[in-house]
């Protein structure tokens, strides 16, 4: 580029200002909002005067750090982190392998694709509600579909939403089920950017298909793949309509206890909103670590040559 | 329950289409939803590839700051700013004012990160001729970059459209005069009343999602255009 990196911002700015606008007003504000709201015990019923008497809110309900104190010595939290952490673990490298397969079926030339496209894209446009209650039919431990072909093949299935140890693979199947048509779509945005003279290329060179995918395909993917996996690790962390449909109150033995779940129920249920804005916080920076070490990683793998 | 399930209906009847449009609001309830969802997604989509633009074609100081800065709002667990949000949309006298959700779409950090993404793989060799020409940045903005992430923008389309038709939360938080509610808001304010008439239920949920699925279908026609627009040769 010609322009000087100090007359650079001028030329930048009006592209800038509306979105500059939009995050000032409408997430720093909030979010600093929701800090001032984590050190006090307000219940988010008495009259909302935190914008016009600031100083007055402040002195009625201000605690301190108790709210973060409380959550901090209390088991819940860590039983949400482990939780999560099973979740992730599951549904990221599964989540990845299906919607990469998904995108791959898209992209071939074969009959019937367009058919394909849009019963992919059916469970996305479900909504949550609708989802849970099949998935809570398929994950009958009776009279489902799952385990009766599972018992069909011999195995004995197990008892998926009413246990402990099997709650939060099953939500993690839904999920699957619900979002892969999503980050097959953003994949598949991906597949279809990639040059085909490299195709050409490599077929001249003899290249098989497997050499072409681990040599061609994945490398000129991996923008979108950084993209997806910066994503579905912010929406593990923030998971919400499946768990609070599919296993109501925590799960068995709080075996699906989430962040969200938690933030919404201390917010709205128990009316804590001072307990619900500090899980909120903790939550966020969480996020923002684990992101950030993406972002520093990414250097490693992700290819942004064409 | 009757035993066999009938799966085909003997007798089938639209009558449950004709009672929707007689609930109060149901109608103009549509005609929320569509302003919202269409007006809203446009919005989005071109201040995100605006500012997408800016974060990777335009070389400044503190540009990888404030993309950092962006990234942080994706963090933000959306819930837990609806109450905030009510207090700002209060003072701005925007409550049960459709245009509310207009002003939230001038910053959309998913879109953003997406857009720039997709214009990080465009070559700079390309806007270097067109600036050599002597076309202003509005125009490489317009007629270069913007045809070269069609595919991008008509996924993001989607999914906007999708997220803003189907949104219930934070219309919930900033609507609450009835003439000004949206499609989720209406059905779902049907489930005390109508809870015991399936047919109602899915008709209105089935009617909401027609509009996605015809997004859906006319967008992906444009996933494969702007691959082939032109070229450098390197």
């Amino acid at each position: 580029m010609k322009h000087s990196r100090t007359s650079g911002f001028r030329v930048a700015l009006p592209f800038l200002l509306p979105s500059l606008v939009g995050f000032l007003g409408f997430s720093v504000l909030p979010i600093i909002a929701t800090l001032f709201i984590s050190m006090t015990n307000w219940d988010g019923l008495s009259q909302l005067t935190l914008a016009s008497d600031f100083q007055g809110f402040m002195k009625d309900y201000f605690v301190g750090l108790q709210n973060y104190k409380e959550i901090f010595s209390n088991a819940e939290l860590y039983q949400v982190l482990s939780n999560t952490l099973k979740f992730v673990v599951l549904y990221i490298p599964l989540m990845l392998l299906v919607s990469l397969c998904v995108a791959g079926i898209l992209n071939s030339k074969a009959h019937g694709v367009g058919f394909f496209r849009v019963v992919y894209y059916i469970p996305v446009i479900t909504s949550w509600v609708a989802g849970s209650l099949i998935w809570k039919w398929v994950l009958n431990p009776q009279y489902g579909i799952l385990n009766s072909m599972l018992s069909s093949l011999g195995i004995h299935g197990p008892q998926w939403l009413q246990s402990p140890q099997w709650a939060m693979p099953a939500i993690v199947l839904a999920s699957i089920w619900k979002d892969m048509g999503y980050f097959g779509l953003m994949l598949l945005s991906g597949l279809q950017g990639i040059n085909h003279e490299y195709y050409e290329a490599a077929a001249i060179d003899g290249a098989n298909n497997v050499v072409r995918f681990f040599k061609i395909t994945l490398p000129l993917l991996t923008p979108t793949i950084f993209f997806v996996l910066i994503i579905s690790l912010i929406n593990s962390f923030q998971i919400f309509p499946q768990v609070m449909i599919m296993t109501p109150d925590g799960g068995p033995g709080g075996s699906t206890m989430v962040m969200v779940e938690r933030i919404y129920k201390h917010g709205f249920t128990y009316y804590e909103m001072g307990i619900a804005s500090a899980l909120s916080w903790i939550l966020f920076v969480i996020i923002m670590v684990l992101t950030f070490v993406q972002m520093k990683l990414q250097n490693k793998w992700v290819n942004y040559d064409d | 329950m009757l035993l066999p399930v009938e799966w085909i209906p003997q007798n089938p009847t639209l009558e449950a289409y004709y009672k929707l449009f007689t609930i109060p609001n149901f109608g103009t309830s549509i005609m929320n939803s569509f302003y919202i969802a269409i007006v809203c997604t446009a919005l989005r989509l071109l201040c995100a590839a605006m500012a997408a633009f800016a974060l990777t074609k335009i070389k400044f100081h503190g540009r990888g700051v404030i993309f950092g800065l962006y990234i942080t709002a994706l963090m933000i667990p959306a819930q837990t700013t609806f109450i905030p949000l009510f207090i700002i949309m209060n003072k701005l006298n925007l409550l049960n004012n459709l245009n509310a959700f207009l002003l939230l779409q001038m910053f959309n950090a998913f879109a953003i990160f997406m857009l720039r993404q997709k214009m990080l793989t465009i070559n700079d060799a390309y806007i270097e001729a067109a600036t050599i020409d002597g076309a202003s940045m509005w125009r490489v903005f317009f007629q270069i970059i913007l045809p070269l992430c069609s595919g991008t923008l008509a996924i993001l389309t989607i999914l906007s459209f999708m997220d803003l038709w189907n949104d219930y939360l934070l219309p919930l938080v900033l609507l609450t005069d009835r003439t000004k509610y949206t499609l989720p808001l209406i059905l779902n304010s049907m489930q005390g009343q109508y809870s015991n008439q399936y047919n109602l239920m899915m008709a209105g949920s089935l009617i909401s999602i027609i509009p996605i699925l015809i997004v859906y279908i006319c967008a992906q026609k444009y996933f494969k255009e702007g691959l082939t627009v032109g070229g450098v040769k390197g």
